[in-house]
C-alpha cells in the first residue's frame, strides 16, 4: 500500500466515522448504503471477477436476515409464539438481551449461509453461463416462495424483528445500526481487498477468461469457485442480518428474498460501477443509491418503471460501467502503458 | 401429510387431466421461447409478462362485452406489434451480445411491464368468464371446465399452424435458415434484421394466444409473469432446442407435476416447487454431463 492509498483510505474512514454526525437526518439511508455496497462488492466476486453472473446471492442475504432474527428471538423467547403474535409486544428484550442476541444472530447469519454456499456450491457452480444465471434466479425465487409457507418464521404474515431497546431513543438506534453496518462494510472491504491482492484473484480471472484452460493449467477451479461463493455468502448473510434489524420487519418475498429489488440492485450496482474492479461496486452503489433515493421520492409509485428503464439503459448503453469508462479515458491511471502516438492515431481513426 | 390424491383414484385422474390440459398451454409458451432462443440466441425473461399482457387484452374484451374467446384472435395481432416494438427498441441492441446482457435487459423489460400493467389494470387477480360450462366425466366424479378443453384445442391448433407455416412459407424458411447460420443466410440475401423482428413478433403473438387462454381458464395478475418464463425455460431445456414433440411432452409433464405438487404439498408451495424443480433439473443434467467431462452451455 503506497502513501497515496493510505491517505485516501484514512480520509474515507474518517468520513465514514463522522458521516452520521455530519448528516444526522440520513442515518438510516447511510446504513442502507453500507449494506448496498457490501452486496455489490460481494456480487462482484462472482459476476465481475469469476464471470459467473449470479442472481442467487439474494438467497444468502435473505437467509441471513431470517437466521439473525430467529436467533435473536429464539435465544430468549419461544420463536413460534413470537411470530404468531405478529409484532405485539408480548415479549420485550432487555437491552442486554438485545445486544447479546444481535451479536449471536449476526455470527450465525454470516456463518450458516457460507456453509450453505459450500454445500450447494459443488452442484450449482458446475453450471456455466446463462444456465448458472437462470438456475440461481430459480434458487432465489424458490427460497422466497418456500419460506413464505413456513409457519414458524411467520409464513405469509411476516416476522417482526426485536425492536431496539429503550436506551437513547431513535438517535441511538440510528447510530447503532449505522456503525454496525459501517463496521461490516469495512470488514468486507478489507477481506475482499486482501483476497484480491493474492493469487486467488488471478485464479478467479483465469476462470472468467477461460475455465477449461485454467483447469488444464492444473488449477482446481471448482475449489476456488466454491471458496469465492462462500466469501460472498458470508458477507451477504451478514448484510442481511443487519438489514433485518434495520428494517424491523421481514417478509419472505418483499424484504428477504426480494429478487425484484435487492437481487437486481446488486447486479445493477456492480455493472453501473464497473464489473471486475475493486472500487467499481462501491462507486456504483453510491451513485445508484443517491439516484434511487432522489427518484423514489419524486416519482413515488413510478419507481419500478424507472428501475426497469434504468436496467435496460445501463445494460445496453453502459455495460462497462463508470470504472470501465474511466479506464478507457485515462488508461495511464490504471497502470496501463500507452504509446502516445498509437493513442493519437486511434483517436484520429474514430 | 396425507396423500389423498393417491388414495382416491378419481382425484388422480382429475389431477392428471388438469395437468395435461395445463401442460399443453405451457408447451405453447415454451414453443415461442424455443423459437426465439434458437433463432436469435436470446433468453427472454419478459416472456411471462408478454403472456400476462395478452391475457389482459382478452380480459378487456370481456369487460367491454365481447366474448373473451375472441381474444385468441385479437390478442396475438396486438401482441405481434408489441413484440416488434420491443424488438426495435431493445432487443436488436442485444442480439449479438453476451447472453447475460440479454437476460438482464429483458429482466428490466419484465420489471417495467409488471409495473405498467399494475398501473393500467390494477393489482387485482382477474378472470375473464367464458361461460363455457363444465363437462362431467366418470359419474360426475371428475370435473373438467370446458374452457380448459377449449384452450388446449386452440393451443394445439396454433402450434400445428405455426409448424406448417415455418415449413412452407417464405418467411418460415428464412427464419429456419437464420437459425441454422445467420451469416450464411445474410450472404444469401435474407434480411436477418427483418427475420429477427418477425421472430420476436411471432413469439409475442404466441404469448398473446396463451395469455388470452390463461385469462379464460385461470386467473391473471400483473406479477404472475415470472413463473411462466421459468416454466417455459424449463420445458425448453428439458426438451432441447428445435425438438417440438419434446416440447409438447415435457410441457404436459410439467403440467402434471404441478397439479400433483399442488395436491401433495399444498397450494402455497406450488410456485416454489416449480422453481425448485428447475434447479433440480439443471443440477441433474450438470452431474450427468460432468461424467463425460462436459457441461451445460
Amino acid at each position: 500500500m503506497n502513501k497515496n492509498n493510505l491517505i485516501l483510505y484514512s480520509i474515507i474512514l474518517i468520513f465514514g466515522l463522522g458521516a452520521p454526525f455530519i448528516f444526522p437526518a440520513f442515518k438510516v439511508q447511510l446504513s442502507i448504503l453500507c449494506v448496498l455496497i457490501i452486496l455489490a462488492t460481494t456480487w462482484n466476486i462472482q459476476g465481475g471477477e469469476m464471470g459467473y453472473n449470479s442472481f442467487g446471492n439474494i438467497l444468502f442475504y435473505g437467509l441471513g436476515m431470517y437466521l439473525c432474527a430467529s436467533v435473536q428471538v429464539g435465544m430468549f423467547f419461544p420463536l413460534a409464539e413470537w411470530t404468531e403474535s405478529g409484532g405485539e409486544k408480548t415479549f420485550v428484550h432487555t437491552p442486554e438481551q438485545f445486544f447479546q442476541g444481535i451479536a449471536a444472530g449476526l455470527i450465525v447469519a454470516a456463518v450458516v449461509p457460507a456453509i450453505v454456499a459450500g454445500l450447494i456450491g459443488y452442484s450449482i457452480l458446475g453450471l456455466r453461463g446463462h444456465y448458472f444465471a437462470i438456475c440461481t434466479l430459480g434458487l432465489g425465487v424458490a427460497a422466497g416462495e418456500i419460506s413464505g409457507g413456513i409457519e414458524i418464521i411467520g409464513a405469509g404474515q411476516g416476522f417482526t424483528t426485536p425492536p431496539f431497546p429503550d436506551v437513547g431513543g431513535l438517535e441511538a438506534r440510528g447510530e447503532f445500526f449505522y456503525f454496525l453496518s459501517f463496521l461490516a462494510l469495512v470488514l468486507t472491504f478489507i477481506a475482499v481487498r486482501s483476497v484480491y491482492s493474492t493469487r486467488f484473484k488471478l485464479i478467479l480471472n483465469a476462470i472468467r477468461d477461460n475455465e477449461d484452460k485454467a483447469e488444464a493449467m492444473g488449477i482446481q477451479t471448482m475449489k476456488y469457485k466454491i471458496i469465492g461463493w462462500m466469501i460472498s455468502a458470508f458477507f451477504c448473510g451478514l448484510a442481511g442480518g443487519i438489514m433485518g434489524g434495520l428494517v424491523g420487519y421481514i417478509d419472505s418475498t418483499d424484504v428477504a428474498f426480494d429478487g425484484r429489488e435487492m437481487g437486481v440492485f446488486m447486479v445493477l450496482m456492480a455493472i453501473l460501477g464497473g464489473k471486475g474492479t475493486l472500487w467499481g461496486p462501491v462507486i456504483g452503489a453510491t451513485v445508484f443509491h443517491i439516484f434511487k433515493e432522489g427518484f423514489w421520492t419524486f416519482f413515488l409509485g413510478w419507481q419500478y418503471v424507472a428501475l426497469g428503464v434504468l436496467i435496460v439503459v445501463i445494460v445496453i448503453y453502459f455495460p462497462e460501467g463508470i470504472m470501465g469508462w474511466l479506464r478507457e479515458k485515462y488508461p495511464e491511471k490504471f497502470g496501463e502503458v500507452v504509446d502516445e502516438a498509437d493513442r493519437k492515431a486511434q483517436v484520429e481513426l474514430k | 401429510m396425507d396423500f389423498l390424491v393417491f388414495q382416491v383414484p378419481m382425484l388422480t385422474v382429475q389431477a392428471l387431466l388438469d395437468g395435461l390440459l395445463l401442460g399443453i398451454l405451457f408447451a405453447l409458451i415454451a414453443y415461442g421461447m424455443a423459437l426465439q432462443w434458437g433463432v436469435m440466441n436470446i433468453i427472454n425473461i419478459a416472456q411471462g409478462d408478454l403472456v400476462i399482457l395478452g391475457g389482459y387484452i382478452a380480459y378487456f374484451m370481456y369487460l367491454y362485452g365481447i366474448h373473451p374467446g375472441w381474444g385468441v384472435i385479437v390478442s396475438p395481432i396486438i401482441m405481434y406489434f408489441v413484440g416488434i416494438g420491443i424488438y426495435k427498441l431493445v432487443i436488436n441492441k442485444v442480439v449479438d451480445r453476451d447472453l447475460f446482457i440479454s437476460i438482464l435487459a429483458t429482466f428490466g423489460i419484465s420489471i417495467l411491464f409488471m409495473q405498467l400493467m399494475n398501473f393500467a389494470f390494477g393489482a387485482d387477480v382477474v378472470l375473464a368468464n367464458s361461460n363455457y360450462g363444465t363437462t362431467m366425466l366418470f359419474d360426475n366424479s371428475v370435473t373438467l371446465p370446458n374452457s380448459k378443453i377449449f384452450s388446449a384445442l386452440i393451443s394445439i391448433l396454433f402450434a400445428i399452424g405455426l409448424v406448417i407455416y415455418m415449413k412452407k412459407s417464405k418467411l418460415g424458411r428464412a427464419i429456419r435458415a437464420t437459425a441454422q447460420n445467420a451469416r450464411a443466410a445474410k450472404i444469401l440475401g435474407v434480411d436477418t434484421e427483418k427475420v429477427y423482428a418477425a421472430t420476436f413478433g411471432i413469439n409475442a403473438a404466441l404469448c398473446g394466444v396463451a395469455g388470452a387462454l390463461i385469462s379464460i381458464t385461470f386467473t391473471i395478475h400483473p406479477y404472475m409473469g415470472l413463473p411462466y418464463t421459468i416454466r417455459s425455460f424449463m420445458i425448453v431445456i428439458v426438451a432441447g432446442l428445435g425438438n417440438l414433440p419434446g416440447v409438447a411432452l415435457s410441457g404436459m409433464g410439467l403440467g402434471v407435476f404441478e397439479e400433483f405438487a399442488d395436491y401433495i404439498l399444498g397450494t402455497e408451495f406450488r410456485i416454489g416447487s416449480v422453481f425448485l424443480l428447475l434447479v433440480l433439473i439443471l443440477v441433474y443434467r450438470r452431474f450427468k454431463l460432468s461424467r463425460k467431462r462436459e457441461y451445460l452451455k
